[in-house]
């Protein structure tokens, strides 16, 4: 049963994320990159992880990808066309193209040799039944408390960094 | 059939358990349209609707049949698929959040089941960041109803709403996990269990007395998501016409109609929970606890359509400067407080 759910949403996942980059318009790439993530957090359920998926759902689906709407829709107002025949000329060129398809090629060797080094170990049973939440927030805070840190200080340093250029020159 | 019947007796339980929660919301959505228009009227000295039914009371039925007779309109140039599918996903995100939210203790029917039904659909231990997640994807119908229409006042309405639920959302946030960090625990069965008995054999255990801020707070941010005035930005009719929703006609418009009530009901259920003690009251026994969580809940409904009749609507930018500069370090300092006590006191 599991095999089956399994197979149900990387379908989807695979598929949705095919369309973000396969059709031209920018609303509908958004949406089908929340259903991507909604499959995503359907395989974290999956792996006993309801917390992760939660989260996947909260964060991503919710919080940025509501952002990331809002900036298409703003992107799109001066004109208040329907968006037909409107095009993303990002990889239009043939020099992008060209770069795409060499990083695209490092992208398959690396995950080729990535599979190839998977050791396969069983999960701990432990890890979603009691509660993931107890054990990620020991992890997080203990074992990689540096890491943590340094994000958040990555984190906060972009912010920094976007008010300056939005801030008006007085 | 009989024998199947009587072995899965609990199965076949839930599942009309399900289905009784599903009536309920839609019922629960009808009812609140009549009591708005009737305290409306009271605040308002009218009468309000008082010809179909005694005191008009099936005037709501009246007006979904007219709904459902009505033309289904569409503007031209619209994306007929998002167009259909906005309504559907606002009024799904607002039956789906209340699945994980308890409303009582568990029963056995009289001794009917061999096994004891709890009062909820389905209990997850993350309940709380479930019903976060799914409210939270609520915003999408009221986005895409607004940028799918194509029309100034839809597309208004669909940008205010964006911008308020991410201003919205993070005190949103922090109010529940002050919550769950004296609680100890995400699931809202929990929350609300750790919540009986009485201090002082007076005072009910109840976290609005140690969270008034939080609560605050979460009523507050519950007011914006759910797009109610003072906050109902997205609509503001002397503005926007309606809003995202403009646009709508016929059984569209029905249901995020009745999605935004349902969502009025889904965040006083879970202030009930989190800080109004849940089921749990004096004078009743514990079988009838849902009627004393009912009684909060109403209450708490009374309250919102009461604050809708008495604030005018703030300003858009007040909003933002409320939600960024007074909203976010309020939920910040309490969130800190808390953990600082429930630290230093071992909770």
């Amino acid at each position: 049963m599991d095999g089956l759910y399994f197979w149900i949403f990387a379908v989807i996942a695979v598929l949705a994320s095919l369309g973000v980059v396969g059709q031209r318009n920018p609303m509908y790439s958004v949406l089908l990159l929340i259903v991507s993530f909604g499959a995503l957090s359907g395989l974290y359920v999956l792996l006993n992880a309801p917390f992760v998926a939660a989260i996947q759902i909260i964060i991503y689906a919710g919080a940025i990808m509501v952002l990331f709407l809002f900036v298409v829709m703003l992107l799109n107002v001066p004109t208040e066309d329907p968006v037909k025949g409107y095009h993303v000329k990002l990889l239009g060129g043939a020099g992008p193209r060209h770069f795409g398809a060499v990083l695209a090629v490092a992208l398959v060797a690396e995950l080729v040799w990535a599979m190839s080094h998977l050791r396969l170990t069983a999960m701990p049973e432990s890890a979603g039944t009691t509660s993931s939440v107890y054990q990620i927030g020991l992890k997080l805070f203990r074992d990689y408390a540096f890491a943590f840190e340094a994000t958040s200080v990555l984190i906060l340093l972009a912010m920094v960094g976007a008010v300056i250029l939005a801030r008006k020159e007085n | 059939m009989m024998a199947f019947l009587l072995e899965n007796k609990n199965f076949i339980a839930q599942l009309l358990l399900i289905g009784f929660v599903f009536q309920v919301l839609q019922i629960s959505a009808a009812v609140l349209v009549y009591f708005e228009r009737k305290i409306a009227a009271w605040a308002q000295q009218r009468y309000g609707p008082h010809l179909v039914g005694p005191s008009g009371s099936l005037q709501p039925i009246a007006d979904i049949v007219k709904l459902m007779f009505k033309e289904e309109l569409r503007p031209r140039g619209a994306d007929t698929f998002l167009f259909y599918l906005a309504p559907i996903l606002s009024a799904a995100a607002a039956f789906g959040a209340f699945a994980v939210v308890p409303f009582g203790t568990s029963t056995t029917l009289f001794g009917l089941l061999d096994k004891p039904l709890a009062l909820e659909v389905t209990d997850v231990n993350v309940a709380m960041l479930v019903i976060f997640a799914i409210t939270s994807m609520g915003v999408y119908g009221v986005v895409l109803a607004g940028w799918s229409s194509n029309s100034k006042y839809s597309m208004l309405g669909a940008l205010r709403s964006s911008a308020q639920m991410i201003s919205y959302e993070l005190s949103y946030g922090m109010s529940l996990a002050a919550v769950v960090m004296l609680a100890g625990s995400l699931s809202l069965r929990s929350i609300v269990d750790a919540q009986a008995g009485y201090w002082f054999h007076v005072i009910p255990k109840w976290y609005v007395f140690i969270q008034p801020i939080g609560f605050f707070i979460f009523m507050t941010a519950g007011v914006a998501e759910t797009n109610r005035a003072p906050f109902d930005f997205p609509e503001a009719e002397q503005e926007l016409v309606a809003g995202y929703h403009t646009e709508y006609s016929s059984m569209s418009f029905a249901l995020f109609f009745m999605a935004e009530y349902i969502n009025m009901f889904t965040v006083s259920a879970v202030a009930t929970d989190l800080f109004l003690g849940g089921w749990h009251g004096p004078f009743l026994p514990s079988w009838l606890g849902w009627a004393w969580f009912l009684l909060k809940v109403s209450f708490l409904l009374f309250f919102y359509i009461w604050m809708r009749w008495t604030l005018p609507r703030y300003r858009y930018d007040q909003l933002m400067e409320f939600g960024w500069k007074w909203l976010l370090p309020m939920a910040v300092i309490n969130l800190l407080a808390t953990a600082g006590i429930v630290l230093g006191m071992g909770w």
